[in-house]
Order: C-alpha cells, then structure tokens, then sequence
C-alpha cells in the first residue's frame, strides 16, 4: 500500500489543493471578498469630487487599499476552517515538514487573493474609468510582488491568531503595518503606470517590493513551525 | 506510582517520567508507560484527570513539561516527519472537513501519507466501518456514531503502527463498539500496538491486556 512519501513541494501542493475545493464548494469567503471589494470601489469613487481629484490620482491607493481589505478578508478563513474539528491535529500528524504546511496555506491563500484582484481589477477600471492600456502588464507584474510578500506575512498571522480570542479583530491589527511596505510600493508603480510612464521608472519600487517578498516568504518559512510548538 | 512492567518486546512506545504543568495546574507528574508491539494498553481514569494530554504528548501534538517519549527509540516530537506516519489518532474531534464529503477527506489524508491509489485506499477504509454508502456525504451531515467510525477510518487508513484512542466508544452503538473491537483485534498480530484513553472502564477491560489507571498526575496498575 505505502509509496514514498510527498515532498515538501508536493505536500504543500496537495493541502493547497484541499484548501481550494473547499473554498470552492463553500464560496462564502469568495464571496465575501468580492462584494467587500466592490462596495469599497463604489464608496471611494462616489466620496471623490472629480473637480478636485482626477481619477487616476485617487485610482491607485483605492484599488489597493481595495485589496489589501478583501485579502484580510480572506486570510482571516485560511486556519479557522483548520480548527473547526480538530483538522490542525490531523494535519500535524502528517508526515509532512512543517514547512509544507505553510507553502500549502501561503498557496492556497496566494490563488484566491489572485482571484479577488483579478475580479477587482476590471471593476476597479469600470467605477474610475481608467485606461490600462499599455499599463496592464506592468500592474500584473506589480499586482504580484505586492500580493507574495503580504499574504506570507498574512499566512503566519493568520495561523498566530486563529486560536485567539477576537481572532478577526486580531489579525489587521497585526498585519496591516506590515502591508505598509507593498501597499505603498504597489500604488506608487501604479500611479506611475496610469499616468502613462514606463514601468522602468519605477525598478527602484519593484526591487523593494522582491526584497520584501525574499525577506518575509523566507522569515515565514522559518517561523511558522515554531506557532505550533505547544 | 509508575508502570514499570514492559511485557512484550520489542518496545513500540516508550515513555518516561512524564510532566505537563499548564500554569500552576500540574495535569500529569512523572508517567512512566510502555508499549510493546501487538499490545493494547487502556489508560482510565475521571473526566478532567489528564488522559487527553498524555495522549496528545505521547502522539506529539504536546511538549512535556519534562520527560521523553520514544517512538521506536527516537524522539516522537524531534524525528523526522516520516516517524510521524506510524501514528494514527482518534482524537474526541473528528479531523475531518466539512466542506469535503468523506472520501475527498480520506484520500486527502492518504495522499498526504504518499499511499499509492489515494482513491482505492479512501473507499476501503470506509467500506471497514460500513461508510461506504456515505462516502460522497459532507462529515456535517452525518451522526455523532457516524462521525467517530469515519474519524476512525482516517486513523486507521495509512495502516499506523501506534493506535492512540481517545474515548473511541463515544457515540458508538453496541454493534458498532463491537466491530471496532473486531478491527483492532484483527490488526494486532501485525503489530499495531494500541493506547486507549477512556472513562468507561468495563470496555478497556474487554479490549485491553493492561489496564491502568491514572490518578492525580500518575499512572499504575488498575484494580481488578
């Protein structure tokens, strides 16, 4: 019956897969970050005066503030489904590096805060009326340098908080000075590629946006088997 | 007190002087247990007098406060991930997803394991507690007895060579206590050796070649 165990790729493959069809099936957190996503476009563009504010000046910070939001949204999911029967011990158990664990949830995390953008992004263009033209590849490339280094950090703390008391209230507390950094560096790019400039003048931002994500992938990784050492 | 006796070699399981204080609470305060291969040992005692933390320090899932527990001579907490695929657990919760029907979180688990054929592997474990017929169900719409023979079906899948059972009759109706009592009688001479934690002593001592008791932090040889 036995063959060789999975790897670490492999494992954190399989429980990102798990965490996806589940998401899948129950939607509500998809959902949730969806309709959070749009609500805040529409109260950003109908709260700006465009006679004081062109859309591609204010554009840039909504759509990441935007994100940034829905992502906390969904971060706050990713270890409560873990606790609800005691699936943590069971994943634990596994014989799999504790690594995995976090490469899995930081994947199954990663593709659904890509989904979200990807449905906010063109919801993001109808309510500000911006152009990507040109700019589009550049806010992809943007889009996911910010998003690995944040949702790393989000991953860990998503597992430090799940077990505590006001986990929900917990976790942005914690996790949203340490979007700053991306936050600021993916709406800075942003502006710069709305605004018809190329993406080249923003390399100093997208270096700080690999190092962030090099630093905080590589920290997690070394942290996170310490969150369950009870 | 202790329980020095260590009757059958080899040692599956061994530990030693064990303590776990959370805060100033002292719940267990040097355990000594030993299991062989092919042995069952039940472990009774009251609600609330420890038996779920020995169980989740002797799979690992708890640091000791002091002492050791060896899984085939090593370390059970510090092995490698590898040793920790001769542990099946049934713990009072089911480990199961309720967004997954029962076979999506069996084959999960086997595939986690690196079984080969995760399907096949999935469906014979259900079919052992008579699940089969639930098997695309959600855990959520299921019976407590239903949920402890699919929490057992995942314990048991990747055929562990450590059983640690918490209160495994909870929810079980006489039929279904006797068929787990069937399945761990038949794996027994393949040398699964089996830890019971519970409270209904007259079923340990059906199931188990040892009973002991564990009182006040200790553990020894229950009265007959």
């Amino acid at each position: 019956m036995k063959s060789a165990l999975p790897g670490t790729i492999a494992a954190a493959m399989i429980i990102a897969g798990k965490d996806l069809r589940s998401e899948l099936r129950r939607r509500t957190a998809l959902v949730s970050a969806v309709v959070f996503a749009a609500l805040i476009l529409v109260i950003f563009n109908f709260a700006r005066d465009p006679t004081a504010l062109r859309a591609e000046q204010l554009a840039p910070s909504a759509f990441w503030i935007t994100c940034a939001f829905a992502a906390v949204t969904a971060l706050s999911r990713a270890f409560a489904v873990e606790l609800e029967h005691g699936a943590l011990d069971g994943l634990l158990l596994a014989p799999v590096p504790r690594e995995a664990l976090f490469l899995g949830k930081f994947l199954g995390n990663l593709t659904f805060v890509f989904v979200v953008e990807s449905i906010a992004l063109p919801l993001f263009v109808l309510f500000f009326n911006v152009s990507l033209k040109g700019a589009l590849p550049g806010i992809i490339l943007v889009a996911v340098l910010a998003t690995v280094g944040f949702v790393a950090v989000g991953t860990v703390f998503s597992a430090l908080t799940a077990r505590v008391r006001f986990n929900e209230l917990m976790l942005p507390v914690l996790l949203l000075p340490f979007m700053l950094p991306p936050l600021a560096g993916a709406a800075q790019v942003t502006a710069a590629l709305l605004n018809g400039r190329p993406l080249v003048e923003s390399a100093g931002w997208l270096r700080l946006l690999l190092v962030y994500d090099i630093t905080f992938v590589t920290l997690s990784v070394l942290i996170f088997p310490s969150l369950f050492d009870e | 007190m202790t329980d020095s006796t260590s009757p059958h070699p080899p040692t599956l399981l061994q530990a030693t002087g064990l303590r776990r204080a959370f805060g100033e609470r002292v719940v267990l305060d040097g355990v000594d247990l030993s299991l062989a291969e092919g042995e069952t040992v039940a472990v009774i005692g009251p609600n609330g007098v420890g038996k779920t933390t020995l169980l989740r320090i002797l799979a690992g899932l708890l640091r000791p406060s002091a002492g050791s527990v060896l899984l085939d001579g090593r370390p059970v907490r510090t092995a490698d991930p590898q040793s920790r695929a001769a542990i099946g657990l049934l713990s009072h919760r089911a480990m199961l997803y309720d967004d997954l029907t029962l076979q999506e979180n069996l084959e999960f688990v086997a595939r986690l394991h690196g079984l080969r054929d995760p399907r096949r592997v999935a469906r014979e474990a259900l079919e052992q507690v008579e699940l089969l017929s639930r098997a695309g169900d959600s855990p959520r719409t299921l019976s407590r007895g239903l949920i402890q023979r699919a929490a057992l079906a995942r314990a048991l899948l990747h055929a562990p060579r450590l059983l640690l059972l918490d209160e495994p009759f909870t929810g079980l109706d006489s039929a279904a206590a006797g068929r787990l009592t069937s399945l761990l009688a038949a794996r027994r001479p393949a040398g699964l050796g089996t830890i019971i934690v519970t409270h209904q002593e007259h079923e340990a001592r059906e199931i188990a070649s040892r009973v002991l008791a564990l009182r006040a932090g200790s553990i020894g040889r229950a009265a007959a």
